[in-house]
């Protein structure tokens, strides 16, 4: 990788900058599968640094890896078929920096869910459908903050409250069934925070749910990332989405980092011809209809064969011979803005290196 | 017939007072109905020939059922259904059958709506087969020809469903109704399951067909945004009812009914600039079940507009301004 991860400068080696505020390094993470018809190469050398209180957007298609990349943060792929190939995830916990990667098992699950809660898509498979929903939230409490029962209890009906449940108290013995998609999303995210962490990672929490619903949540989530000081990281196919939620977005493709900048300036300058045409193909609600979308042709890139070039090449308007034979670095195009692009889009020219 | 010259005033589609129920059975043996389902509740509107209608709404307020309903894959409880001057709810299943040829759908997911065993060229041609008379020879050619309509090589006709990609898969699924030349083309949600960048290269496709082949769409979709794009005219669904419909320009820049400015409010935008500016209306609670909807306008329960009169009186459904409609008592 290109030197310091944390400020992207390739002379810095990561003992100075911002590393002291950053509470998640993860660097050169590559994770892969090995299926029957061959090992699926899902995460190929990411790297990404968060700092506290900041809320990093990440932003790609089915398949470029930014769910395989956060779950295996947790460990939470299956493991066998998935492998962590390489990486480290230096995270700040409550008992001191560690890397998250290779804690045991024991050290590992007091991290999870204490210091790093996590919300999924589907509230459905993720919650336990034979336990009511007070006692999932408490279970959390009694297990990491050794809390009793009836503390646990008083807790949660006030964590039930805070993300919206009318009539808490009467809702603590409900199953999950008993709520709507919305509701038990804000269960999740009750269970998420219901041990204080200092970071929440975010799953498409709110892609199964309806847009007036999904507006509620998103104002529940800042309220909440705001009021207990979380960093935040947004797993999210919806640019709209991040570009009202995140301060930096990381966008993924083919297992790799496309892009990553400020969240205004990755909208306004985009700097990796992915981010170009993925902004440009979609329509807005807010102007009137255009003639034609910009497509982006071709499709998603095979992940079965190791990337051994730009895994965007293929379907690249700006393609020259070097992006089908070398993997690009991150290029810092700005401060905190880099992009894995031999094409300058600035200058409309191949880079000089 | 080029978009163009289009949007005639004879409707294509007419629909009136169109209820579908769908019956709660309760007991095995004694099975009794117990309640209905009124997953579409007295709906009327009209679809131009060459337009695209948009209908939008939230999981579960009918726009499916709607879409289903028209083209009697399901038998509608009440109301009438018009295609080119043609009932469809009067007609029986031999009549239909003569007419289904016409109208024509795309599904939501090409997983399961194209059959995993056949190849792709059978699976184009069975519309064919369905119709009767066409020689093989010409349904050979038919079909590679829409191969190439829909943007895939005619040389992969021997594969199978599992061998293409999702946005692939859908355009399969528009060549096979597209088979026998349709004039009217239900659209269910045709590019929800894709990713973003596949999402446009099938939008462009119907376009381009509708363009090219005078295709008139009922487009039903979740997703405001790509509504705004593909519509001619839009309609918005709450609850089994029409809350509101109008040209696609009034409608977006100009709602007048509670849900459609809420729904709109809620759509975020790919522009920090702009979402730091915007301030979603937001909605009370959850949508009410469709098995016990409430009293008077459906929407008061959530309506930040609410008065007594809304949980007493179904608000009329009417022409507001010319060619706008909307259903609330508070729109002048």
């Amino acid at each position: 990788m290109t030197g310091c991860v944390t400020c992207l400068t390739r002379a810095c080696d990561g003992k100075e900058g911002k590393r002291l505020v950053s509470i998640l390094e993860v660097s050169d993470l590559a994770v892969e599968f090995n299926t029957i018809e061959g090992v699926v190469h899902a995460v190929n050398g990411v790297s990404f640094s968060l700092d506290s209180r900041e809320t990093l957007g990440i932003v790609g298609e089915s398949g470029s890896g930014k769910s395989v990349s956060m779950m295996s943060l947790l460990r939470l792929i299956p493991e066998p078929p998935g492998r962590i190939r390489s990486g480290s995830a230096w995270f700040d916990s409550s008992k001191g920096r560690v890397d998250l990667l290779s804690l045991s098992k024991t050290k590992r699950a007091a991290v999870r869910g204490r210091d790093i809660g996590f919300v999924f898509q589907d509230p459905m498979s993720s919650l336990n459908p034979l336990m009511t929903v007070g006692e999932q939230i408490a279970e959390s409490m009694r297990l990491h903050l050794e809390l009793g029962d009836r503390e646990a209890r008083t807790r949660t009906v006030e964590l039930l409250d805070r993300v919206g449940i009318p009539a808490a108290a009467e809702r603590y013995g409900n199953y999950p069934h008993q709520f709507s998609g919305g509701m038990r999303q804000r269960v999740m995210i009750a269970i998420a925070i219901a041990c204080g962490p200092k970071l929440l990672i975010a799953d498409e929490p709110t892609t199964a749910l309806d847009v007036t619903v999904q507006a509620q949540i998103l104002d529940l989530v800042k309220s909440l990332r705001d009021e207990l000081g979380l960093a935040v990281i947004w797993i999210s196919h919806d640019l709209g989405v991040v570009a009202g939620l995140a301060d930096r977005v990381i966008v993924m493709y083919g297992g790799l980092v496309a892009e990553c900048a400020s969240v205004d300036e990755l909208y306004e300058q985009p700097r990796h011809p992915y981010t170009e045409g993925l902004l440009e193909a979609l329509p807005r609600v807010d102007q009137d209809r255009g003639e034609e979308l910009r497509s982006i042709e071709g499709t998603p890139p095979d992940l079965y064969t190791a990337p051994g070039a730009c895994p965007f090449a293929p379907r690249c308007s700006y393609t020259f011979d070097r992006c089908r034979r070398e993997v690009p670095p991150r290029y810092v195009v700005n401060n905190g803005h880099d992009t894995a692009c031999f094409y300058d889009l600035a200058e409309r020219r191949p880079r000089s290196e | 017939m080029s978009n163009e010259s289009a949007v005639d005033v004879r409707p294509l589609v007419k629909v009136e007072g169109l209820k579908q129920h769908f019956p709660i059975t309760r007991g095995v043996i004694f099975s009794r109905v117990v309640g209905a389902v009124k997953a579409v509740d007295g709906i009327s509107f009209e679809i131009f020939r060459g337009e695209t209608l948009g209908l939008v709404g939230e999981s579960g307020c009918g726009k499916s059922t709607t879409g289903r309903s028209i083209l009697q894959l399901y038998r509608p409880t009440a109301g009438s259904v018009q295609f080119d001057g043609n009932e469809l709810t009067e007609l029986d299943r031999d009549e239909l059958g003569a007419i289904r040829p016409r109208i024509q759908m795309v599904f939501q997911d090409s997983y399961s709506s194209l059959n995993p065993r056949h190849s792709v060229g059978k699976i184009i041609a069975e519309p064919m087969v369905i119709d009767g008379g066409y020689a093989r020879g010409e349904m050979n050619r038919r079909v590679a020809e829409l191969l190439e309509l829909v943007g895939l090589n005619p040389k992969h006709r021997a594969r199978f469903p599992h061998e293409f990609s999702g946005g692939q898969r859908q355009r399969i699924g528009i060549a096979r109704a597209l088979a026998l030349n349709p004039d009217f083309i239900v659209c269910d949600e045709p590019i929800s399951a894709l990713d973003v960048s596949i999402q446009a290269q099938v939008v462009n496709l119907l376009q381009r067909l509708q363009n090219e082949l005078g295709l008139t769409y009922l487009f039903i979709a979740h997703d405001l945004s790509m509504v705004r794009h593909i519509s001619t005219r839009v309609a918005v669904m709450y609850l089994g009812r029409v809350m509101e419909l109008a040209d696609n320009a009034d409608l977006f820049n100009e709602p007048l009914h509670p849900y459609t400015q809420s729904l709109i409010s809620a759509v975020p935008l790919p522009d920090p600039k702009a979402e730091r500016e915007r301030r979603p209306i937001l909605l009370k609670g959850d949508l009410p079940s469709p098995s016990n909807p409430p009293r008077g306008c459906v929407f008061h329960t959530r309506c930040p507009l609410a008065q007594a009169v809304c949980s007493e009186e179904v608000p009329a459904y009417r022409e507001v301004r010319p060619g706008h409609w909307a259903a609330c008592h508070f729109v002048e």
